[in-house]
């Protein structure tokens, strides 16, 4: 038993090793085909000595493999290098914008576990009702509906129509209201669906009639047994999901002018800021690696059969 | 606790019952429960107007292949399954006018052993952990005994409180699910295939727990099996189930010596070893 535990912990750490490489493979990569990032800097008209000059000074006019070995050398000293736009640090540039990110996805995942949970136990407790279609439908739509146009419709409605909220910017909680909403409708759709199909399978379970035989109460036997066992799944998608919006909130922070990293690679994209690309999927990559083994850790923790 | 449940019929009731009479455990008369079909949309009857009566302390077993609407019968009766029609009275309460609620408070009285053990015990939960759970249900019900000593009584060490379910073997589980019953000292234990999952020897041993809680207890046991030699091992009496009715009630012993129904010499010629018995 304790040899299984350590070869299946062993496995983890060499996919973690695995997912971390060739995720900053594909950065290097990614930065490197994406064209020449001095004519950005420089414009199209600069002369080529000028541009030649720039190349030897990011170091572009080395060998790929040099280059490629000279990253992960730096990348494995916490050094990501600086932004060829902004000329700061990266790390700093990204430090800075982290908080604002962070507080939009804890936000947007708080309304969508607070709504998509209830949603989804009450359309598996009551299977086959409207309240079952009614919650699927909502699944549906949110599932569907493009996050740019909900968050323009959010503007038009709350911002300029009613003038109830700002339309953009940060700084107030009011702020945050509209981004939060538009970036929770598509994970409280998915932990909805997940949430009714995981309960659903719980509810079905033997131990549930033993549980009812022995006299729990509705809500006793739902939350203390069938949700437990329905748990892990939602877990699991509740932190994967969050890994997801951490580096993938492009279109809500352009759409309500948010300064969080989206933002930011928005703005690296369009310089062709490679070492800003490279330095901003690193730290997704990262954040989604971290959150992978988080998700393994708590299966741990929460179910006695894989500890 | 009473063995047996008593109740007095006052006079000029309109029944001409003299004295004390025995009420039963369980009454069931002309149950139907209806299914209906997921893909072709059409209702069949599972349970076709089954009567029944366990009285207090007895045991009774219903038998019949799968299929023939046995655990649907027993979910019916005990109120944890649908039913279409007829009438189930448990430990003298209607099922029909009984509340969610005044069901639930009745539950601790009915217990239920399941088929699979595993299936039945919370994966999540430890044997301690599921006991306690039991405990602070039914505190003062429950406080006739501590868990190692429960334990003891249906052969397993206390060691095994802190264990999974998945910890557990299958004759382990079973027994740990009749600890479970047993802790709520119930006047009706309701055994649905208990051993189909044991191996033989693990079988042998379960069988005789259940009869042993039962004496002890002095609660009613309505066994659900398919497994005629285990109910002629357990039950005084039984009801021979097809196709959702019953065809043939009775005594164990008359029933298995001396059949009235073709299916129940059917039944009985497929048990193991009957040719061998025949011959002899």
């Amino acid at each position: 038993m304790r040899t299984l535990h350590l070869r299946r912990t062993a496995l983890r750490l060499l996919v973690l090793l695995a997912s971390t490489f060739i995720a900053l493979t594909t950065a290097f990569a990614l930065g490197r085909l994406s064209g020449d990032p001095t004519v950005n800097i420089l414009g199209p008209t600069a002369p080529p000595e000028q541009r030649e000059a720039l190349r030897h000074e990011l170091g572009l006019d080395r060998p790929p493999l040099t280059q490629y070995l000279d990253y992960f050398r730096s990348v494995f000293t916490g050094d990501f290098g600086d932004s060829l736009q902004f000329y700061q640090s990266n790390t700093t540039l990204i430090l800075e914008r982290l908080p604002y990110t962070l507080q939009l996805v804890a936000a947007g995942m708080t309304i969508a576990v607070l709504i998509g949970v209830p949603l989804g136990v009450l359309a598996a407790t009551r299977e086959g009702t409207w309240w079952d279609r009614a919650a699927s439908t909502l699944a549906l739509l949110g599932q569907s509906v493009p996050v740019f146009w909900l968050g323009m419709m959010l503007v038009a409605l709350f911002a300029v129509k009613l003038g109830w909220l700002p339309a953009g910017q940060s700084g107030t909680p009011r702020h945050l209201i509209l981004p939060a909403v538009t970036m929770s409708l598509y994970p409280m759709a998915h932990i909805a669906r997940l949430t009714r199909a995981s309960m659903s399978e719980a509810l079905a379970e033997p131990f549930i009639d033993s549980a009812r035989a022995r006299g729990l109460s509705t809500a006793g036997v739902v939350w203390r047994h069938a949700f437990k066992n329905a748990l892990m799944p939602v877990l699991t998608i509740v932190i994967l999901q969050t890994g997801i919006l951490m580096s993938g909130a492009v279109a809500i922070e352009y759409v309500y002018s948010w300064p969080g990293l989206g933002q930011l690679a928005l703005q690296a994209v369009q310089f062709r800021d490679y070492p800003l690309v490279q330095a901003i999927v690193v730290f997704g990559a990262l954040t989604f690696v971290v959150l992978n083994l988080l998700v393994d850790v708590i299966h741990s923790i929460v179910d006695p059969r894989v500890r | 606790m009473a063995d047996t449940l008593r109740i007095e019929v006052p006079a000029g009731n309109g029944r001409d019952l003299p004295g004390p009479v025995e009420q039963p455990v369980l009454l069931v008369e002309g149950l139907v429960v209806e299914h209906r079909d997921g893909t072709t949309g059409r209702i069949f009857r599972a349970v076709d107007g089954v009567s029944l009566r366990v009285a207090a302390g007895e045991s009774t077993a219903i038998v019949g292949e799968s299929g023939s609407g046995k655990t649907t019968l027993a979910m019916a009766a005990t109120g944890l399954g649908p039913r279409s029609g007829g009438h189930i009275e448990l430990l003298g309460r209607s099922l029909e006018r009984l509340s969610r609620r005044a069901l639930r408070r009745l539950r601790p009285e009915v217990q239920i052993v399941f088929q699979d053990p595993h299936g039945s015990l919370d994966a999540r939960q430890s044997v301690r952990s599921g006991l306690r759970e039991l405990r602070r249900l039914q505190p003062e019900r429950t406080a006739w005994i501590d868990d190692a000593a429960l334990l003891e009584r249906v052969r397993l060490s206390a060691d095994l409180l802190d264990r999974y379910p998945h910890q557990l073997s299958g004759g382990q589980a079973q027994r740990v699910c009749i600890a479970r019953a047993l802790l709520m000292r119930p006047r009706l234990i309701v055994a649905d295939e208990p051993t189909s999952g044991l191996d033989v020897s693990v079988q042998a041993d379960v069988l005789k727990l259940l009869r042993e809680v039962r004496q002890t207890t002095g609660a009613a046991l309505l066994m659900i099996s398919h497994d005629l030699a285990v109910v002629r091992s357990v039950c005084q009496t039984v009801h021979v189930m097809r196709r959702g009715r019953v065809v043939e009630s009775g005594p164990c012993e008359t029933v298995f010596t001396d059949p009235a129904h073709e299916y129940t010499r059917e039944l009985l010629a497929a048990m193991p070893g009957a040719r061998w018995r025949a011959r002899r």
